[in-house]
Order: C-alpha cells, then sequence, then structure tokens
C-alpha cells in the first residue's frame, strides 16, 4: 500500500509539469520559450523546426554585414541548453507529424513558424528571367536551402528594386557593397563569387508612395548613404516642401525624412563630395511608381525593363493611397527583385488561417476556437517589425499560455507525455530529428570552414551534407 | 560549449543556474564593450565589476521597486542582468536593437552626456518611445548617477503571472 501511494504521489508531481511545445525555432519561437521558461518553474518546452539547423531569420534574413543583430543567437544558445528545453530540427510539422498529434502530445502548441513565402505582383512579366523576389535573393545569399541554386542574372547595369523597406536597401546593399567588405561575412562562398562578377551598378528602389512612407528604418538609410564606393541619387525636387509637413509628426519619421531631405538638397561636405565623385556604384529611389509590367527582351524570356504607372498621393501619412495619374513610364534594367512584403502560410488544415491577412486568427496569441493552441511572432501579427517586436509579442503570448496554466484553461491533471509520443511517430515515420548538441556540431564545422576563408562562418548550404555531417 | 564572440568585440559566456524547485535563472558574466570604448573582461561568473558602489533602482514591468548596488563604470543593461531584473540586451550593447530600452528622469536626462546618434537612431525604433528613453547599455554609472531610477517600459499586458504551481486534486 505504502509503494502505490509513493507511485500516485510520484505521478501526480509529474503530472504537474506542463509539456509545451512550439512550432518554429526563428526569434518567435525562442522567446517565447525563454519567457516560459523562465516564469514556470517545471514547464518544458520542447521547440521544433523543419530545417536541421535553428534560429530562422536570424541566421537566414538578417544580413550578412550585419553580424551585431545576429548576437541574439547567443541568448537563444541558453535558452536551448536548459534541461527543460530541447531542440527537434529536421522534422516538418504539417507532415512529418501533424498539429493534432502534437496537440495529444502536449498541454500547449505554440505556433511561431515565420512566413516563409513572400507576396506576389501579379503582374505580367513577373515570371520572365531576371526577375526574383527578394526574400529569395536573400535566401540565396544566407544559404537557405531552399534558395541554393537560384543563380540570379546580375550581368545588367541597372536593376530595380520593388519596395521600399529594409530588406530593399538590404539587397540593394549586398548588391553595391565593396567586395572586401562582403568576403569578410558569412555571405555564402558560391553568391560571393557570383557577385564578385556581377555587373551591376546601379540599384533604384521604387515605391508606389512618397518619401513620407518609405518602410525602412534610419539606420539602415544612414549605412546605404555611407556607402563605400557608391552615391546616392536622390531627387531633390521628390522632397520639396517636406520640411514644413514633418515639424509635428512623431520622432522616428522626422528624424528619417530629415535625414533624406538633407541627403537630396544639401550642398555634401567635402569629404562626402570627394567620396561621391570618384564613387563606380550608385543607387537612388524613386517615388509614386507602381509597377505595371515587366517588359520582355527580343528573345521573350529576359526582363529587359518595367513599365509603371505614375502615381499621386490621396491622403497622408502612413494611410496615403497610391492613385494612378494615367502618365506611364519605363524604365530599362535586367534583374528586378521585388521587396513587397513576406507572408505566411497555412501549415497544416486543421489550424485556423486568414489567408487574406496572412496571419493565424488569434486573440493575445491564443488561436480563435483551438484551445491549446497559440501563436507567436510574425505568422501571429504578420511580417514586419524588428527583433523587439518579436520579443514584446513573443512575451505577450507566453502570457496567455502561463495565464491559462494558472487559472486551469490548460488542464494539466491531463497528463502529456510530450516528445515521448513524438519520437515513437516520427520514428515510425523514418525522420530523424537533429538535436542542440548535433546543430552544434553543425556550427562547429560551419566556423572552422570560414576560419580557412577569414570569414565568421562557412554556411553549410545542403542539407543532406547537414545530415551526414551528424551521422544521420 | 562554444562562446561565439560577439561582433562588437566582446566575449559572451553567460551560465544557467538551476534552484532547488528546477527555476532557471540567468548569472551573465560576459566581456563588455562600454559606450567609452573600454572593454572588460570578466574570470568568474558571478564577479562584480571593481569600482565604487553606485546605488541604484530598478521599476520592473509590473511596477515594482527593486534597489541594487551597481558599480561605477557599469552600464545598466549589465547592472540589471547581474540582478536578474528581465531587461533584455539582444545584440549585447552594438547599438543593434532597442530592447534594453528603459526610461529615466528627467533630472537624470539632465546629467547624462547626450545620447550618441546610433543610439537615437535605435530609439526610434522602440516601442512607446518617450522624451525619457534610454538604452540601458549606453547609461554608464557614475556617482553622480547614485539614486538614480530606471523604470522598464510595460511591454506585455501585465507581467504579475509568475511561476505559478496549481496544487493537485
Amino acid at each position: 500500500m505504502f509503494s502505490s501511494f509513493r507511485f500516485n504521489w510520484l505521478l501526480s508531481t509529474a503530472a504537474l509539469a506542463p509539456q509545451i511545445c512550439v512550432v518554429g525555432s526563428g526569434p518567435a519561437g525562442f522567446y517565447t520559450a525563454q519567457h516560459l521558461l523562465k516564469h514556470h518553474r517545471l514547464a518544458r518546452v520542447d521547440i521544433y523546426e523543419k530545417l536541421p539547423v535553428p534560429f530562422g531569420l536570424v541566421r537566414f534574413g538578417v544580413a550578412p554585414d550585419h553580424p551585431e543583430v545576429k548576437n541574439v543567437i547567443n541568448t537563444f544558445t541558453q535558452t536551448a541548453h536548459s534541461d527543460r528545453c530541447a531542440y527537434y530540427g529536421n522534422v516538418t510539422i504539417g507532415k512529418d507529424v501533424m498539429v493534432k498529434e502534437l496537440q495529444r502530445a502536449y498541454h500547449a502548441v505554440v505556433l511561431s513558424y515565420g512566413a516563409e513565402d513572400n507576396r506576389i505582383l501579379g503582374i505580367p512579366g513577373e515570371n520572365l528571367s531576371g526577375v526574383y523576389s527578394a526574400r529569395a535573393f536573400v535566401g540565396w545569399y544566407n544559404g537557405l536551402p531552399e534558395n541554393r541554386d537560384l543563380k540570379p542574372d546580375l550581368s545588367s547595369e541597372t536593376a530595380v528594386v520593388l519596395g521600399q523597406g529594409n530588406v530593399a536597401l538590404d539587397v540593394a546593399r549586398v548588391l553595391l557593397s565593396p567586395l572586401d567588405i562582403l568576403r569578410k561575412t558569412d555571405i555564402t562562398e558560391g553568391s560571393l563569387a557570383a557577385i564578385a562578377c556581377s555587373k551591376v551598378k546601379r540599384v533604384w528602389l521604387v515605391g508606389r508612395r512618397g518619401p513620407l512612407q518609405v518602410a525602412f528604418t534610419i539606420k539602415e538609410l544612414r549605412e546605404m548613404i555611407n556607402l563605400p564606393g557608391t552615391r546616392p541619387l536622390l531627387d531633390p525636387a521628390d522632397f520639396t516642401g517636406l520640411g514644413d509637413v514633418i515639424k509635428d509628426i512623431p520622432r522616428p519619421r522626422k528624424r528619417l525624412t530629415e535625414l533624406m531631405i538633407k541627403s537630396a538638397r544639401e550642398k555634401p561636405g567635402e569629404k562626402e563630395a570627394a567620396l561621391w565623385a570618384s564613387a563606380t556604384k550608385e543607387w537612388g529611389l524613386k517615388f509614386q511608381r507602381s509597377p505595371l509590367e515587366v517588359l520582355p527582351a527580343t528573345d521573350g524570356k529576359q526582363a529587359r525593363g518595367i513599365r509603371m504607372a505614375v502615381t499621386r498621393l490621396e491622403g497622408s501619412g502612413e494611410s496615403a493611397r497610391a492613385v494612378p495619374t494615367g502618365e506611364v513610364e519605363e524604365l530599362e534594367c535586367g534583374l528586378i527583385l521585388s521587396s513587397i512584403g513576406y507572408r505566411s502560410l497555412p501549415l497544416d488544415s486543421s489550424i485556423p488561417f486568414d489567408p487574406k491577412l496572412g496571419i493565424i486568427p488569434n486573440s493575445l496569441g491564443r488561436v480563435q476556437g483551438a484551445p491549446g493552441l497559440y501563436c507567436s511572432g510574425w505568422v501571429k501579427r504578420g511580417p514586419t517589425g524588428v527583433i523587439i517586436t518579436t520579443m514584446n509579442d513573443s512575451f505577450d503570448t507566453a502570457q496567455s499560455v502561463l495565464e491559462d496554466l494558472q487559472t486551469g484553461v490548460l488542464n494539466l491533471s491531463n497528463s502529456k507525455e510530450g516528445f515521448k509520443s513524438v519520437r515513437s511517430i516520427l520514428h515510425s515515420r523514418g525522420v530523424h530529428p537533429v538535436t542542440f548538441s548535433d546543430w552544434e556540431k553543425i556550427d562547429a564545422a560551419e566556423v572552422a570552414r570560414g576560419k580557412l576563408a577569414g570569414k565568421p562562418r562557412e554556411k553549410i548550404v545542403d542539407p543532406q551534407e547537414m545530415l551526414q555531417l551528424i551521422s544521420h | 560549449m562554444a562562446a561565439p564572440v560577439a561582433a562588437g568585440g566582446g566575449t559572451v559566456t553567460r551560465r544557467l543556474l538551476l534552484g532547488a524547485a528546477g527555476g532557471l535563472r540567468l548569472r551573465p558574466a560576459r566581456g563588455f564593450r562600454t559606450a567609452g570604448g573600454l572593454q572588460v573582461e570578466d574570470e568568474t561568473c558571478t564577479a562584480e565589476p571593481a569600482g565604487d558602489v553606485v546605488n541604484v533602482v530598478f521599476i520592473d514591468r509590473s511596477g515594482r521597486r527593486i534597489p541594487v548596488q551597481g558599480r561605477v563604470g557599469e552600464d545598466v543593461l549589465r547592472l540589471a542582468q547581474r540582478h536578474d531584473i528581465e531587461l533584455e540586451g539582444a545584440c549585447e550593447a552594438s547599438l543593434a536593437c532597442s530592447t534594453c530600452h528603459v526610461y529615466v528622469s528627467q533630472e537624470l536626462l539632465d546629467k547624462l552626456p547626450v545620447p550618441d546618434e546610433r543610439e537615437e537612431d535605435m530609439l526610434d525604433l522602440a516601442p512607446q518611445l518617450q522624451e525619457n528613453s534610454r538604452l540601458g547599455c549606453q547609461i554608464i554609472l557614475t556617482k553622480e548617477l547614485e539614486g538614480a531610477e530606471f523604470t522598464l517600459p510595460k511591454i506585455t499586458r501585465n507581467f504579475y503571472v509568475d511561476g505559478h504551481v496549481p496544487k493537485p486534486h
């Protein structure tokens, strides 16, 4: 009788440990996990990732020449090392294991799988050779396996980037940066070699609206203005009268616009003037141009230019709308990168998804109509924002989970097996998860290879090679 | 475990200490770069920096006042993390994020050196930016800051839910 009492006691304490899983190992996944682990002493959090390697856009989205932004990986590594946290890479939720199966194994499932796709232009000629999404281009130079064979055509002098956000600035900067800078970063060897042969000398960032609606931020704009070997092409006429308009607007927009006005209208200082005079490459902003059609070359397969509608603005500020004036303009170019936004996809037919907004319908991170299901990050809010936005949002979702644990909405007396049951499902389907210490072997190999080339790492871009390295 | 070198030049080695009940506590031990460019390396995991004591108060995200002892030369982000106050430093003091955003009193604002343009650029991205916003990693403690208060912005709906373990039934 004593032993059965003890057995029941052990069962009941084990039943008190919430089993939680997170789908996606980017900032949203890791910050949600971090907050849960910190604020619940018993919770176990398992993080699933479809690639063998973790960290999502921190690894595959942040530009190679922005290594400080990637320092957050150290924070995430700490979390992964917690003995109540486990990382399982090479597991695709929605294919290798379904969300319903996760819900049977865990008290709570948090969907943090981000935005793997991009918005499309929806214009004729979009599929001509020479036209790519900025997302694929970024994936290409950052070693995202699915984009490793992109082979972008960099043989024309002029490139047009459609969109005026930080991703647009990133791709322009990578196209125009001196090779001496790029070759010391973690840009992939293959893309560096291609960029070394690039003929691109001029990049236009084209937006449908005006200077007051640009989506990029001041740090990145400053960086572009000061990019060695390049000169900015900003038309002073685009900024006429803006000085008065911005007097009373919020500080971030005001400072950003002031910098553009200054760069466009003020005479450059001696040093700047000298740098710009000797520049061999250039970049510029074109406003109030909306893409209508990508124009084909005579072979009918290659892009040779873009036709755009000239627009005027109705309304002002963030809600200003671009309306066609009837006037049309053409710009000659052989490389077009559409940078008009990332886009989330539905993971699994059982999860509610709003295709129009591209998010999982939710209230404070609780998925609508699906108890036990939560979401954080871009798949919850939409694909915009920097690390702090995602961090705050993930902490918010974790708060919802913690509240639900406290109030009993998540019923801990239903004991859940967590990874134990998922492991047998994966095993029966021939799927071998990659653990965090497996990732650390891959990490060490990348760093060692990078050292030989004077880079922080040389990314492995073939998932098979990654798996072979860890003998899977 | 590999300790990647932060791009700012400092090494980051943070250790996890598990409390008796299995709680997660973070005690950062890292070299860091102060705003003045000095590099300071820690030898042990909980070593306090050298320098005179400066007493300050953090007001955490749930409004709780937490008095702590800092040291002259230490930055406020590091001070917070040394005392388990929930201030994040995603970019590790490289002026590449705004996660260490804090509010300071007006009189303190007047005592502090004017922020670098790069700090202003990052503050522009901080949610709930106010006149008295600063980045914690850029505030270096001096004797003059004795009694200073640093308020963490309320970034989520509420922060009181903490570690409750429901009673078994």
